[in-house]
C-alpha cells in the first residue's frame, strides 16, 4: 500500500470503521512506515484534544421558547377546508334557500295581458300592421318631404291656435 | 421499550405532542453544542436549534422516514447554520478568525473590547483552560464545511454515508474533507499534538 492510499484511510482506520483485508493492508503499511505511523498518532491525539472540549448545556429557557413557537405555530388546514362553513353562515344560507323556493311557489309572475286571446290572432295582428310599419319608416327617412317649406310652422301655428282659445 | 426516532417523529405525526417533548429533551444538547461550534454565539446557537426544531414541528405532517432520523435533523441544522453564518444580521457578533486569542474573551465569542455584552452568560463568564481556547480557535479557523463535518464525525458520531447526505456530497469527497481538516488541526494544534502523541 502507498502512503497516498493510507493518508485516504486514516480515518477509517481510526474510526475503525474499515473492513478487514483494509485493515490488514492497513497495519501492515504502518509495521514498515514510519511517516505514517506517526501521523496515525498525531491523527489520534487530535480526535484526543477534540474531546476536551466542554458541552455546554441549553439555557434554562430553551425550552419553554421552543414550547411557545410551537404553540404559536398556526393550525395547518387542509385544503378543502374552507368548505366548511360556520353555523351560523349555512343557517343564512339555509334560509335564503327556502325564500326563495317559497317565492318561486306562491308569487308566480302574472302573465301580460295581451289585446288578442290567442297567439293566432296577435300573429296575424301583426302582419296586418307591418305595411304601416314599413310606411312609417320610409316616410320618416324619405329626404324631400324634409325640405317642404312651412310645413313645420303650419303645424306650430295651428298647435297655437288650438291652444289660445285653452288659455282664454 | 424505547421507540427510536423514527418512531417518535410518526408518533407527533399521528398527533402525539408528548412524542415531540420526547425528541426535544433526546436532542436539545447535541443540537444547540453543534450549532455553538458552528457558529461561535451561544445565543445565535440557541436561537437556530428552536428553528430546527420548530421546522421539525412543521413538517410532521409531510414525514415519510425515508432516511435516518438524524440525518434529517442534522441536515436542517447545518443549513440553518451556514446560512447565518453568512447572514448580515449577525455579522457584527463575529469573529474574525484572524483575531489573535485573547484571555479573557472565550475562543468562540472573541469580539472588540467596545461591544457590549448584550446576553452574558455563565460559559463566558468562566476561566478556560488554555487547550480548551486552542482547540476552539483552530475549529473556528476551518472553512465552514471543514468544520460542519469534523463536528458531525466527532461529536454526533453519524457514519460517512450520513454525514455525506447531510453536507449534500459523496461519500468520497466528504473523506477528502474529513482528512483535509484533520491535517488543518493537526498543524494548528501542532504543539498539543507533538505533546499528546508522546503520551
Amino acid at each position: 500500500m502507498s502512503c497516498e492510499k493510507m493518508a485516504g484511510r486514516i480515518l477509517g482506520y481510526l474510526d475503525g470503521r474499515l473492513n478487514e483485508s483494509e485493515r490488514l493492508d492497513a497495519e501492515k503499511h504502518l509495521a514498515v512506515c514510519a511517516a505514517c505511523r506517526l501521523r496515525v498518532n498525531e491523527f489520534r491525539a487530535v480526535s484526543g484534544l477534540l474531546d476536551e472540549l466542554p458541552v455546554i448545556e441549553p439555557s434554562p429557557e430553551f425550552d419553554l421558547r421552543v414550547h411557545a413557537r410551537v404553540v404559536a405555530e398556526p393550525v395547518k388546514e387542509s385544503w378543502w377546508a374552507w368548505l366548511r362553513v360556520s353555523p351560523r353562515v349555512a343557517f343564512a344560507a339555509s334560509m335564503l334557500l327556502l325564500a326563495a323556493i317559497w317565492m318561486g311557489f306562491y308569487q308566480r309572475p302574472q302573465q301580460v295581458q295581451l289585446p288578442w286571446s290567442n297567439p293566432m290572432e296577435a300573429d296575424a295582428q301583426m302582419i296586418q300592421d307591418l305595411p304601416v310599419l314599413e310606411d312609417h319608416d320610409v316616410l320618416s327617412n324619405f329626404e324631400p318631404l324634409k325640405d317642404l317649406p312651412g310645413k313645420a310652422d303650419d303645424d306650430s301655428d295651428n298647435v297655437q291656435q288650438q291652444q289660445q282659445p285653452q288659455q282664454m | 421499550m424505547v421507540r427510536t426516532d423514527v418512531q417518535l417523529m410518526l408518533d407527533v405525526k399521528a398527533g402525539d405532542e408528548a412524542s415531540f417533548e420526547l425528541l426535544l429533551q433526546r436532542y436539545r444538547t447535541p443540537l444547540v453544542n453543534f450549532l455553538f461550534r458552528m457558529v461561535r454565539n451561544r445565543e445565535q446557537a440557541e436561537d437556530l436549534a428552536q428553528e430546527v426544531f420548530l421546522r421539525v414541528y412543521r413538517a410532521r405532517e409531510d414525514y415519510v422516514p425515508s432516511a435516518k432520523f438524524t440525518t434529517w435533523l442534522f441536515r436542517i441544522a447545518t443549513n440553518l447554520a451556514l446560512n447565518s453564518m453568512r447572514d448580515t444580521r449577525y455579522q457584527k457578533l463575529e469573529v474574525s478568525i484572524d483575531a489573535p486569542v485573547t484571555v479573557d474573551a472565550e475562543d468562540g465569542d472573541e469580539r472588540p473590547l467596545d461591544v457590549v455584552e448584550k446576553h452574558p452568560n455563565i460559559e463566558q463568564h468562566l476561566v478556560e483552560d488554555v487547550r480548551v481556547k486552542m482547540i476552539r480557535h483552530a475549529i473556528n479557523k476551518l472553512p465552514e464545511k471543514q468544520r460542519a463535518a469534523v463536528l458531525l464525525h466527532k461529536y454526533q458520531e453519524l457514519d460517512y454515508t450520513e454525514i455525506a447526505k447531510i453536507l449534500s456530497c459523496s461519500e468520497s469527497a466528504l473523506k477528502s474533507l474529513l482528512f483535509r481538516a484533520y491535517e488543518a488541526l493537526r498543524v494548528e494544534l501542532a504543539p498539543l499534538v507533538a505533546h499528546q502523541a508522546r503520551h
